[in-house]
């Protein structure tokens, strides 16, 4: 049986008229002078979406993209350059650029690659042609049958199905060689209800690295529309949220973009190399409350920030960030570990061959405590039960960053009363990770549908926590 | 850059390639069809300390087909232009127009709608700028930022950038049209350092004309300026106070409005301005209008994303919302015409009388937002509740930085009856250029 990286070198190369004995001699033109690593980064990508709205799919598109990016390092100074042509002719004429920032052109010595073993953390298969566009559209008309069925006040249904496939393969001058084949669906919802002249949305969505037959069944359907609607629902009563600082009680699974925002980006190897993050220089010291354990998992089957190698060819690993409250290390891409002197973590990411890799998250989470959510809410005399979230931003620098809730509640001596309006959160990252008073047993990862952007750059994510009550956060309500 | 990028190479090339696939699409059975295509080559560099840290070449391409059959319709793109790539890209585009449902709202804009002669607005300017001059310049930016302030201790760098790009749209309508443009640009972002505080900021400059970019010393002594301005923040008390949003985060209220009052939106019922055409959405004294038209602006284009020419239009006139955002498409959604404003507006302009310095003056005691975090934005119901930074103002002087509180109120209410003034310190960066904004009361939430 031919390997991964037969397979793919095959798919990927093919067409240009390169095979995989062509890499060895295309790499080893890269090392030169000064030149301590370098790669080349070749990606074949499709995808699919079918878009439902006004109880049809009116509306679908198909995208294909393919191409190659040649890097050059030198201690931190990067050349890089790319192609959406993948012949031998273009990548040569992108390493003539990738390497003009590097000094010295002597030849250094030959690359022989090996070939890195692949874990299988989810299918190896395209899932575009795995059902038809009929049966695609029907699973989507059901939903919108579904949600008006579920409440008359729903006025709208969107939902969204996005398929994608990605095969890579990379060669680098340490040696690497590594294929990966990379599925990812998504299936979203997302209803206006009205009532009274008053209008709300609400929304669902999962997905992971796995295939149609998982994501398109009747109960991920019946799950979507009703968190969906029942979120419009509440957001219909919901009254304004107060403004100040208060307890604030936070469920589990996707409500971990606290952690994303909170502890993940500062802990990136490029700004602790740089020393620009709230984190740096901060190994060894606490930097939460003792109990929380803060972990970056790529390697966790199925999930949607899962990765078997990450694209540098390293494989993903399971990192401890925090450990009992204590940092102890970084994320980390070959550049910045090669710099700070440490190893690679399997966190070099990159959005496509047209960007360059820095260091990532996989699927950040918390480890479990004891608490119930019960026990976190009577505990609460004035404060606010989050359930759901948008997204968040931080600023790395200053350690300030804020998520916003979709769904939240009022806690009311010990209970929780009336849902509020969506209200921004904002607290500063080591403060609020200190003010955790309680952890509970519920961990949960989020259903698959986070998005990270820095740099420019998207790249899919999975957060997850248990539930959490943090003593003083800033509410950004009206009231 | 210059010899990278020959536009009416490109042009010739791009304009062949889509004439062709409209031939092609009406022998494999589509009774119409739409191409856009475009391409784009840019240079970025950046430096660090005083080092080069980063170079980078870009040539992005690509082309979308949507194919028509009957009132069905499908879409596919590629970013591989070889011809085996494009055909794969029409079939499968021709897949899904089998399969889609018909929406009679989505056409083609007719030979009669469509631009006759394309204006040329100067948008592409070369920027005669090698790799190591670009560095040179980096280097120079980040330095003169370094050096502004003994606080500032640590950078994320300068850089510069230089992009230049054609875009081609025909349909079997009878459009074929192009236009090239250019970007360049320079920024950089420090970090500064006092005691235990520590805090980053930016500046940049951006336009279409080389020659107009600000130089590396001011851009420098900017950065330098608004990050050790952010040292040693205070978190400001909860209370409903006057906020004065600078241009660069009132240019984002705006954005917000524009969304509101954009088709997409409306069809969806997912607008707080939902059937208000005709009535008051701001104060009577403010008009805004958009002028697509001005040369080498940053939002220029002479026709829209539907091939219809650009014009100079008003949307809100004496505090009254006279016209909505629309394309062809939401347009034949809500049963109206469309305001040529396929893929938004173009340079919407809304300046006031008032100097910065009087509007501080004015608020008396409140809060000044300079950045603004998270999105926080609920179009549907016009809730705003976001993540801000910026100054404490107390007898109409900044006082002290702040930092970790959240503005919140609602979009409606504020643009109506809570906009007290609008500044005349307008930011010619953006599209959507306007003064500082400021809003007699929002609730602040600090500490």
């Amino acid at each position: 049986m031919p390997t991964l990286v037969q397979t793919i070198s095959d798919s990927i190369l093919g067409p240009g008229g390169l095979v995989l004995d062509d890499l060895e001699p295309l790499v080893s033109e890269l090392s030169v002078g000064e030149v301590d690593f370098a790669d080349l980064f070749f990606e074949r990508a499709e995808a699919e979406t079918f878009s439902l709205e006004d109880g049809e799919v009116k509306d679908a598109s198909y995208y294909q993209d393919a191409g190659v990016g040649v890097r050059t390092c030198a201690g931190d100074k990067q050349g890089f350059a790319y192609s959406s042509e993948i012949t031998a002719a273009r990548i040569r004429e992108a390493r003539d650029v990738a390497i003009a920032i590097q000094d010295g052109r002597q030849s250094r010595h030959g690359v022989n690659l090996d070939q890195v073993s692949t874990p299988k953390l989810y299918v190896a298969k395209n899932p575009i042609p795995e059902k038809s566009a009929t049966d695609k559209i029907a699973f989507l008309l059901d939903i919108d049958i579904k949600a008006r069925a579920k409440s008359v006040l729903v006025r709208q249904v969107q939902a969204t199905l996005s398929i994608s496939y990605r095969e890579i393969l990379i060669a680098a001058t340490d040696g690497t060689l590594g294929a990966d084949v990379r599925p990812l669906v998504r299936l979203s919802v997302s209803v206006l209800a009205e009532k009274d002249g008053r209008r709300e949305r609400g929304s669902s969505g999962l997905g992971g690295r796995y295939d149609l037959d998982r994501l398109l069944t009747v109960e991920h359907a019946n799950r979507l529309v009703s968190e969906a609607v029942d979120q419009a629902l509440v957001n219909l009563d919901s009254v304004d949220c107060p403004a100040g600082v208060m307890p604030v009680v936070l469920a589990s699974g996707w409500p971990g973009v606290l952690l994303h925002e909170a502890v993940g980006h500062g802990l990136e190897g490029d700004f602790n190399r740089k020393g620009s993050s709230f984190y740096s220089g901060k190994v060894g010291q606490q930097v939460a409350s003792k109990g929380v354990t803060v972990v970056d998992d790529g390697t966790m089957s199925d999930r949607r920030g899962s990765l078997n190698i990450d694209d540098e060819g390293h494989v993903s690993q399971r990192n401890v960030l925090i450990e009992d409250g204590i940092l102890v290390g970084y994320m980390q891409d070959k550049l910045n570990a090669r710099l700070m002197d440490v190893a690679p973590t399997g966190n070099g990411r990159r959005e496509s061959y047209a960007h360059l890799p820095m260091p990532r998250m996989t699927n950040t989470f918390m480890e479990p405590g004891d608490a119930t959510q019960e026990d976190m809410i009577s505990s609460v005399d004035r404060g606010i039960f989050a359930v759901n979230f948008g997204g968040g931003q931080v600023d790395i620098t200053s350690g300030q960053f804020v998520f916003a809730a979709s769904e939240a509640y009022l806690i009311e001596k010990g209970k929780v009363t009336a849902p509020v309006k969506g209200a921004t959160l904002i607290g500063h990252g080591p403060e609020v990770m200190s003010a955790i008073s309680m952890i509970g047993d519920d961990l949960a990862l989020d259903p698959g549908i986070g998005v990270c952007g820095k740099n420019g750059q998207s790249v899919p994510v999975g957060v997850g926590q248990p539930s959490l009550k943090i003593d003083r956060l800033t509410v950004g309500g009206t009231a | 850059m210059a010899e990278k990028f020959n536009s009416q190479y490109e042009k010739n090339r791009l304009e062949e390639l889509t004439t062709r696939i409209l031939e092609q699409s009406k022998h494999v059975g589509a009774d119409a069809c739409e191409v856009a295509a475009s391409v784009s080559v840019g240079l970025d560099v950046q430096a660090r300390l005083g080092q080069p840290e980063k170079l980078e070449m870009t040539r992005d391409q690509s082309l979308t087909i949507t194919i028509f059959i009957g009132e069905s319709r499908g879409s596919a793109s590629t970013t591989d232009l070889s011809d085996g790539a494009l055909q794969r890209t029409l079939v499968a585009a021709l897949a899904i127009a089998k399969v889609t449902a018909p929406d009679p709202a989505a056409v083609l804009a007719s030979r009669d709608q469509i631009i006759q002669t394309v204006p040329d607005l100067e948008l592409d300017h070369p920027w005669e700028i090698d790799a190591k001059e670009a560095l040179n310049l980096a280097i120079e930016v980040e330095s003169f930022g370094r050096q502004a302030d003994s606080r500032i201790t640590n950078s994320e760098g300068g850089s510069v950038y230089s992009n230049r790009g054609i875009s081609v749209h025909g349909t079997t309508e009878g459009l074929l049209v192009s236009q090239p443009t250019s970007v360049h640009g320079m920024s950089c972002i420090l970090l500064a350092e006092d005691g235990d505080s520590r805090e980053r900021s930016y500046a940049y400059t951006q336009s279409r004309r080389p020659n107009q970019l600000s130089s590396p010393e001011v851009v420098g002594r900017e950065a330098a300026e608004k990050t050790v301005a952010r040292l040693n923040p205070c978190k400001c008390q909860t209370a409903e106070v006057p906020v004065l949003f600078i241009p660069e985060t009132a240019s984002g209220l705006l954005s917000s409005f524009v969304s509101a009052i954009s088709g997409g939106s409306l069809y969806r019922q997912s607008s707080y301005l939902l059937d208000r055409l005709g009535t008051d959405v701001f104060p009577s004294w403010v008009s805004l209008s958009e002028n697509p038209l001005i040369p080498s602006a940053m939002g220029s284009s002479a026709y829209d994303g539907d091939g219809l020419a650009t014009r100079e239009q008003a949307f809100v006139t004496d505090g009254i919302l006279s016209s909505y955002v629309l394309s062809l498409y939401s347009a034949n959604r809500l049963g109206l015409e469309s305001t040529h404003n396929a893929g938004g507006v173009r340079n919407l302009f809304l300046q006031g009388e008032n100097d910065f310095r009087t509007l501080v003056s004015e608020m008396g005691r409140g809060l000044i937002v300079t950045e603004l975090m998270g999105q926080g934005v609920n179009l549907v119901n016009g809730d705003y509740s976001r993540g801000a930074s910026g100054f404490w103002v107390e007898n109409g002087e900044i006082a002290y930085p702040v930092h970790e509180v959240t503005v919140a109120s609602n979009l409606d209410r504020m643009l109506k009856q809570d906009l007290a003034a609008v500044g005349s310190d307008i930011d010619l960066r953006r599209s959507i250029t306007t003064g500082s904004m400021l809003f007699e009361k929002m609730m602040v939430a600090g500490s």
